[in-house]
């Protein structure tokens, strides 16, 4: 993937964050996608979301498995280490980090071939293990690198750009994640980052896996007419479930919360999202209704965006294998090795 | 070589010795005979008698023939033997087989509770029938116990036949059921019939027995995968990730348990180490790789189809520089195989991991000793070098009771973590890039996510430079894989020698790696009887030290002792430079632990047919 770096000059004029940094240091080298594609405003979406909240950098881990949505690790974050792997292989990846180091915060990026296809039995997995992640698909229902060819997220009726349509059901990640057990389901579009940075903001304080479906239009091979992931279908049927407000951790916001209609997530850290539901009565808490909720939307020819669902109270990987909530690679060999004495009594003679 | 039906060469075998002997247990799985069958190896251990244990079963859980053999050497061999002095026929199945292969003047014992149908038209071995289920029906009430103590039934017999010490098998029995006094009386009671009935009706012991020797002290019972498991402990591994797979499933269930007791954090109880069931193995080594990157030590147990899962990482692993341990237990390929039997032949698909141009370190323990040390060694080459580390044992050791040294530990031992910059390290130089400023072995320093942002960098499994930049260019390209080679070439340095006994003169040598080292070795001594002079090298490690080829060229001609069908290490060591015309092979692949006498019987024929 070429990657052109930006110069790190900066403006000593531009807002900074808690950290005394600028948006611009949460940016990467420069993109080499398509022009107008979604991804860039998906990676823009996520500089500025990681700078309000004021990670450092370097404590933010990108992962990546192959692909278009794959490349956009390198146009964010440069503070951060990196790591575009193989195919359909991010979240075993992922899993691997997360569990050598509990402390840094993992952003995978992936697309709908990435997740729904060749690596779908690691997505499946990984919901279920709820490991302390922000997985975003950004899902554009086509195969851009081999030009053009339907992905397992194309609608039946959807057409390729050779005007060929989708004829076998697609996946849902939601609907998948949903069935699962996943923790923290949320839909955006790149189109709408006023909606998409907020889901964000909240996935990074949520303590376990925080899968976001993105609608990601290709504008090389899925934005024509009869496609349903292209920017003027999305547009015209985006229908915003949820509208996030992100509150910050401080206790004296809280008790400003809480009209009808309005449904307060409190994550692990204090934080607490507010959830503003639009259709009256859609209850991100309510896993029955959401899953019902969302399927009677797709048949409407719907896409339902928002924060869909939330359950803060699972148990994480670490918490549910009842491991040491320190970075396992920064434990010191001292404490690791039981020593000569006790391999003596081993074995029997 | 010659494949000889088992009853022809029994002629050959040896005259009955004291303390020279085998034990051939057949029995049906699933019918509870495996304590049984330890009881016996362990006694012979306890009396000081060096001794192995081989478990030859079935993929399956209930109902398919399986066959315990103990040897019995008071000159140290350990190799499995080709026929036994003793047989225990105790699955009418298999019984006529099982007694063709017992040796001229060798023993039968048998349940003869019902009468014997042909035992084989065997004129030269001694039946000895004991009526065990009858026995058993008539002192036991609980159906289950009435299957299950018939083995502690021949048991018992046996310790009379070969006149081993009582008092050390009640001992054992005692130590097995302290914490189950019924379940230990209803034992007790059922070895005491056997050995009682034995006692009655034949001559105890056989000639061919065993008398207490002490040439076990300082050894102990263990089998490859626990040993390897424990290593995995005291390298100071913190990430495990595996999906189940015969026959290296119980280096995690070992991992797992002794994690349990040494790895807990005194002041939550909460472990220090994190142990993932992957869905498949691709999730497993992904993970293993994942944590690498990030700076643990992880590893994963697998076998043969296992492996050809992992290509695809493995090749990432090797391209983007990432320390990685892979315990590959091997079985009988190709495709599902024989998963419970054992061969060497992920030879070549673990050398050559992954598409385009990959070249691993691979190490080759030969007992469960070596499973111990070399997974420790496994971590410290995997970190120096930057790179994936695989240890090829197989069934017969992973699974295996085998005697060794007792385990022993170096506390002033430090991990070789390789060149890994920290935060001050980074910020001091001010600029750091992944794969420039190799070292003369060809590794470059890597850094830890979380540590600094000046010491970011982007891994990417796709083309690129010194930087760690993107690149479809062709001399950027090659300096990197260039590199690669380079590097691993350097790691024939590292690996461990290999083991060479030689004698003066010997023109012959036998070489071989992994579990073929006893049956190799054995060979040796059998060929001197035979009037050829061998000398011996068994491998331990590729790339191939130098003293590997001095090994060959110092020989006129040498025989490469594997098992599998195409001469998986021969091909390895052509491509690592050895000369064709004086390496010829001996190839044993059907799925059992190899003896010495095909070993040598083959070495043999090979040399006539050179003479002639």
């Amino acid at each position: 993937m070429p990657s052109i770096a930006k110069p790190p000059i900066r403006h000593p004029a531009l807002p900074v964050n808690e950290l005394g940094l600028a948006e611009r240091d949460y940016e990467g080298a420069m993109s080499t996608l398509c022009a107008g594609c979604g991804h860039d405003a998906v990676t823009a979406a996520i500089v500025r979301a990681l700078w309000e909240v004021a990670v450092p950098p370097h404590m933010v881990v990108k992962l990546s498995g192959i692909g278009c949505s794959a490349k956009t690790t390198a146009y964010f974050l440069r503070g951060a280490h990196g790591f575009n792997g193989v195919h359909g292989r991010m979240a075993p990846l992922a899993t691997g980090v997360g569990a050598a180091n509990s402390d840094l915060l993992l952003i995978g990026i992936s697309g709908d071939g990435d997740s729904l296809s060749i690596g779908i039995g690691h997505l499946v997995h990984l919901i279920r293990r709820n490991l302390r992640m922000i997985y975003v698909i950004e899902n554009n229902g086509v195969y851009g690198l081999t030009k053009g060819q339907l992905s397992a997220s194309a609608d039946v009726g959807s057409t390729s750009s050779k005007g060929t349509p989708g004829v076998i059901q697609p996946v849902d990640p939601m609907l998948l994640g949903l069935s699962l057990g996943a923790t923290f389901l949320a839909r955006g579009f790149s189109g709408d980052k006023a909606q998409l940075v907020p889901i964000l903001k909240a996935a990074t304080a949520h303590r376990g896996l925080a899968l976001i479906d993105v609608i990601s239009p290709c504008v090389s091979f899925n934005d024509h007419e009869g496609s349903t992931k292209s920017y003027r279908f999305t547009r015209e049927h985006d229908v915003q479930v949820t509208t996030t407000d992100f509150v910050e951790p401080r206790p004296e916001l809280l008790t400003a919360i809480g009209p009808v209609g309005i449904t307060d997530l409190t994550l692990h850290d204090g934080t607490r999202v507010r959830a503003r539901a639009l259709p009256e009565g859609y209850d991100p808490g309510d896993r029955d209704a959401v899953g019902a909720y969302l399927r009677e939307a797709h048949d409407r020819g719907e896409v339902a965006t928002g924060i869909l669902y939330v359950d803060p109270s699972r148990p994480t990987l670490h918490e549910l294998l009842r491991v040491v909530p320190r970075p396992l690679a920064g434990l010191p060999y001292a404490d690791l090795c039981p020593g000569a004495a006790e391999l003596e009594r081993f074995g029997e003679s | 070589m010659t494949a000889t039906p088992w009853a022809e060469e029994a002629a050959a075998t040896r005259a009955p010795q004291v303390n020279e002997l085998a034990l051939r247990i057949a029995t049906v799985n699933g019918t509870g005979s495996s304590s049984a069958n330890n009881l016996l190896m362990r006694a012979i251990f306890r009396m000081g008698i060096p001794v192995s244990g081989k478990n030859i079963f079935p993929s399956n859980i209930q109902g398919l023939p399986t066959w315990y053999e103990i040897r019995v050497s008071g000159a140290g061999h350990t190799a499995r033997a080709r026929n036994p002095d003793l047989l225990v026929a105790m699955n009418t199945q298999t019984r006529e087989r099982d007694v063709a292969a017992v040796r001229p003047g060798g023993c039968v014992l048998w349940d003869s509770t019902s009468p014997l149908e042909r035992a084989g038209e065997r004129g030269d071995v001694t039946l000895l029938g004991i009526p065990i289920a009858r026995m058993c029906a008539e002192e036991f009430h609980n159906p289950r116990e009435r299957i299950l103590l018939q083995n502690v039934v021949y048991a018992g017999a046996v310790t009379a036949l070969l006149g081993i010490d009582p008092a050390v098998t009640a001992t054992l029995i005692d130590e097995r059921y302290r914490r189950r006094p019924r379940l230990g009386e209803a034992n007790r009671r059922a070895f005491r019939i056997g050995e009682e009935y034995a006692r009655q009706h034949f001559p105890c012991p056989l000639p061919c027995h065993v008398e207490p020797m002490q040439a076990t002290g300082g050894s102990i019972i263990v089998d490859g995968n626990t040993a390897t498991a424990l290593g995995c402990i005291y390298a100071g591994a913190t990430v495990a990730a595996w999906y189940p797979i015969t026959p290296s499933t119980s280096v995690m269930d070992a991992f797992t348990a002794f994690a349990r007791r040494s790895r807990r954090d005194p002041m939550t109880g909460l472990s220090t180490c994190m142990i993932v069931q992957a869905e498949d193995e691709l999730a497993s080594i992904g993970t293993v790789i994942g944590a690498g990157w990030a700076g643990a030590r992880a590893f994963t147990a697998t076998s043969g189809p296992g492996l050809s899962l992992m290509q695809a990482l493995l090749g990432l692993a090797y391209y983007t520089e990432i320390p990685a341990v892979v315990f590959d237990v091997q079985r009988a390929g190709p495709s599902t195989g024989m998963p419970t039997r054992t061969q060497q032949a992920d030879l070549l698909a673990a050398a050559h991991a992954s598409h385009g141009d990959t070249a691993h370190i691979l190490l080759f323990p030969g007992d469960p000793a070596e499973c111990f040390d070399f997974a420790v060694r496994a971590f410290d080459l995997a970190e120096h070098f930057q790179t994936p580390v695989l240890v090829l044992s197989d069934t017969d050791i992973g699974m295996n009771d085998w005697v060794v040294p007792r385990l022993r530990w170096d506390d002033t031992y430090a991990p070789d973590r390789g060149r890994v910059l920290g935060a001050a390290e980074v910020e001091a130089a001010g600029e750091y890039h992944r794969y420039a400023d190799a070292d003369a072995d060809g590794v470059a320093a890597r850094t830890l996510p979380g540590v600094s942002p000046a010491a970011a960098y982007y891994t990417r499994g796709s083309g690129h430079n010194r930087l760690a930049g993107y690149t479809e260019d062709p001399d950027e390209y090659r300096e990197v894989v260039d590199r690669l080679a380079r590097k691993h070439a350097a790691a024939g340095g590292w690996v461990p020698e290999p083991v060479i006994e030689a004698r003066p003169g010997a023109s012959v040598g036998l070489v071989t790696l992994g579990s073929g080292g006893p049956a190799v070795r054995e060979a040796v001594e059998m060929l001197r009887a035979q009037g050829v002079a061998a000398d011996c090298m068994r491998l331990r490690g590729y790339p191939f030290p130098e003293a590997v080829f001095r090994f060959l060229e110092g020989h006129a001609f040498c025989f490469v002792v594997e098992q599998n069908r195409d001469a998986q290490l021969r091909t390895l060591l052509l491509e690592s430079g050895a000369g064709s015309e004086r390496l010829g092979s001996v190839l044993l692949y059907g799925g059992e632990p190899i003896t010495a006498g095909e070993v040598s019987d083959a070495v043999l024929v090979q040399l006539r047919r050179r003479e002639e």
